[in-house]
């Protein structure tokens, strides 16, 4: 992908320039008016600031074409129990009590976009997950063959598989409109400016700079969720609570790619395919050495 | 019939040899023998990049990943009337442990220094007992890989353990494997007749299980 392909241009819900823009050079000596989109890009999730209001999930099927689904009521606003083939983008609602007092949480639930994607170092297929440079890691069903082994290494429980075409799907962060210039249609959708999109570096200092204000209007457990248990990434949260990310849905505190899936995908894999050919060139060489056990002819006859 | 020619079915036991495997044995070896093969060679293309071209060769990626459980319930099939018809041959008769001791001898084709064995002997029962276990931990990971759809989300936490146990039994299964063919086909030369044709020279069932030599023909040697 181009640099050119990942610039871009204007980001909906806000005015003016680009977030952390200004002028900056390109190592090729031109200069641009806006934020650097070249290499990893970001979304940002202000939860603080979202107020429920789904457009990002509608967004997100309209964009990718799916029809609107049936929908689960568990007595809250959430549209269903957790994402699912073709519903990549989420809501999740939840009550959380505090001494005195009670906060209802909302957050949009989706593809983290990993800079270590536990799908993809389980997936056995050839070319079924990609990881871009810019960060995305998306999914390519012509390649996928249906095992979910990329359902064992995600610590997210994102990647949902349809059982009519026996392949797994999930958020591409809209990687056919990012790869030509576009933001994903969640971020265009948002209508209180939670959503941001632009490159890491900028989506964390908008981060910081969120958190700095929620911490001096008093709420001292704010902080940014951009877990390094799986080196970052490609969408950060910044939490009201970052010491419980929990309480937001089920985001877990540490996540991590299972230990069972690298010793499997490591070790294992090696010493097993060592020992494989260990073991047909052992009996080779046995055979070479001591060759068959004939049969004494002469026992034969004696019998 | 003075001057013709006399044919036979050549899985008739001709007079100077003695029935090894019946037709049942023989039939369920291969089944099972051709079915573990691909499953080997599946299970081989999915658990490394390395093997994964086989994937092409035997009908596809996705085709494979749909085959390989449905074969597996052949191979469990197959295994589990090998066992039915097996297990009193494959117990442990005294003189296994001995056989085992010397299996450097025998290794190295000092068969004088080995003990008489039954219809089996102690490495084959070996190779049999590790395969059967095997395929039972094959089986219970396997099902949970086959449908992990149907695995509610607070259990997700077995999934990897589950393939990690599946693949790594596999290998050790293949450890086996490997031994099992070299020795049937290249180190005992008239077992590959036995398992196909189902009988063997005198001399071999001699040789090679003398216990059972005895027993089925009532001749001391």
């Amino acid at each position: 992908m181009s640099n050119g392909n990942l610039e871009i241009r204007a980001i909906s819900a806000h005015k003016g320039g680009t977030p952390g823009g200004g002028e900056y050079t390109q190592s090729d000596g031109s200069t641009h008016i806006g934020a650097t989109r070249d290499y990893d890009v970001c979304k940002l999730i202000d939860t603080t600031t979202c107020i429920g209001c789904k457009a990002c999930e509608v967004a997100c099927v309209e964009w990718n074409g799916y029809d609107f689904r049936e929908t689960t009521f568990d007595n809250t606003y959430q549209t269903m129990p957790e994402t699912v083939w073709n519903y990549w983008n989420l809501i999740k609602f939840n009550e959380v009590e505090t001494d005195g007092g009670l906060q209802w949480l909302m957050r949009k639930d989706q593809c983290m976009h990993c800079e270590e994607p536990g799908c993809l170092i389980a997936c056995p297929a050839d070319g079924a997950i990609v990881q871009y440079t810019n960060g995305i890691v998306d999914f390519n069903q012509a390649n996928c063959i249906g095992c979910q082994y990329c359902v064992t290494g995600c610590p997210f429980n994102i990647p949902k598989f349809n059982e009519a075409t026996k392949k797994v799907y999930k958020c591409t962060l809209c990687s056919d409109r990012v790869g030509v210039g576009l933001e994903p249609a969640c971020i265009k959708s948002c209508p209180t400016g939670c959503l941001h999109f632009g490159s890491k570096e900028d989506m964390k200092f908008e981060a910081e700079k969120r958190v700095a204000q929620l911490h001096s209007n008093g709420h001292a457990d704010a902080g940014v969720y951009d877990p390094s248990g799986v080196k970052g990434t490609h969408v950060i949260y910044v939490l009201n609570d970052a010491k419980h990310p929990e309480n937001y849905g089920g985001l877990p505190a540490d996540p991590r790619v299972p230990i069972f899936v690298k010793l499997w995908k490591g070790p294992l894999k090696w010493l097993g395919g060592i020992g494989m050919m260990a073991g047909v060139l052992g009996v080779f060489m046995h055979y070479v050495r001591f060759g068959p056990k004939e049969v004494d002819k002469v026992e034969e006859v004696k019998r | 019939m003075s001057g013709g020619i006399i044919a036979r079915p050549t899985t008739a036991v001709p007079e100077d040899e003695v029935q090894r495997y019946n037709f049942a044995e023989r039939a369920y070896h291969w089944i099972n023998a051709i079915s573990y093969t691909y499953l080997m060679l599946t299970g081989l293309a999915i658990f490394t990049p390395l093997a994964y071209w086989l994937a092409y060769v035997l009908g596809g990626p996705a085709t494979i990943r749909y085959w390989h459980p449905w074969i597996g319930l052949i191979y469990l099939a197959t295994i589990f009337w090998m066992h039915r018809l097996w297990k009193r041959d494959m117990q442990k008769i005294p003189e296994d442990e001995q056989w085992s001791k010397n299996l450097r001898a025998y290794a190295e084709h000092h068969d004088e220094l080995m003990p008489p064995q039954g219809r089996f002997n102690a490495g084959q029962k070996q190779f049999w007992w590790v395969m059967l276990y095997c395929t039972f931990i094959l089986l219970i990971t396997g099902i949970i890989m086959w449908i992990p759809e149907k695995m509610p989300r607070e259990l997700h936490w077995v999934l990897p353990i589950t393939v990690f146990i599946h693949s790594a039994t596999a290998l050790i299964t293949i450890a086996a494997f490997i031994i099992h063919v070299y020795m049937s086909v290249w180190v005992t030369p008239g077992s590959m007749k036995a398992m196909v044709e189902g009988h063997v020279s005198t001399g071999w069932a001699r040789t090679h299980h003398r216990l059972w030599f005895e027993k089925i023909t009532g001749r001391r040697s």
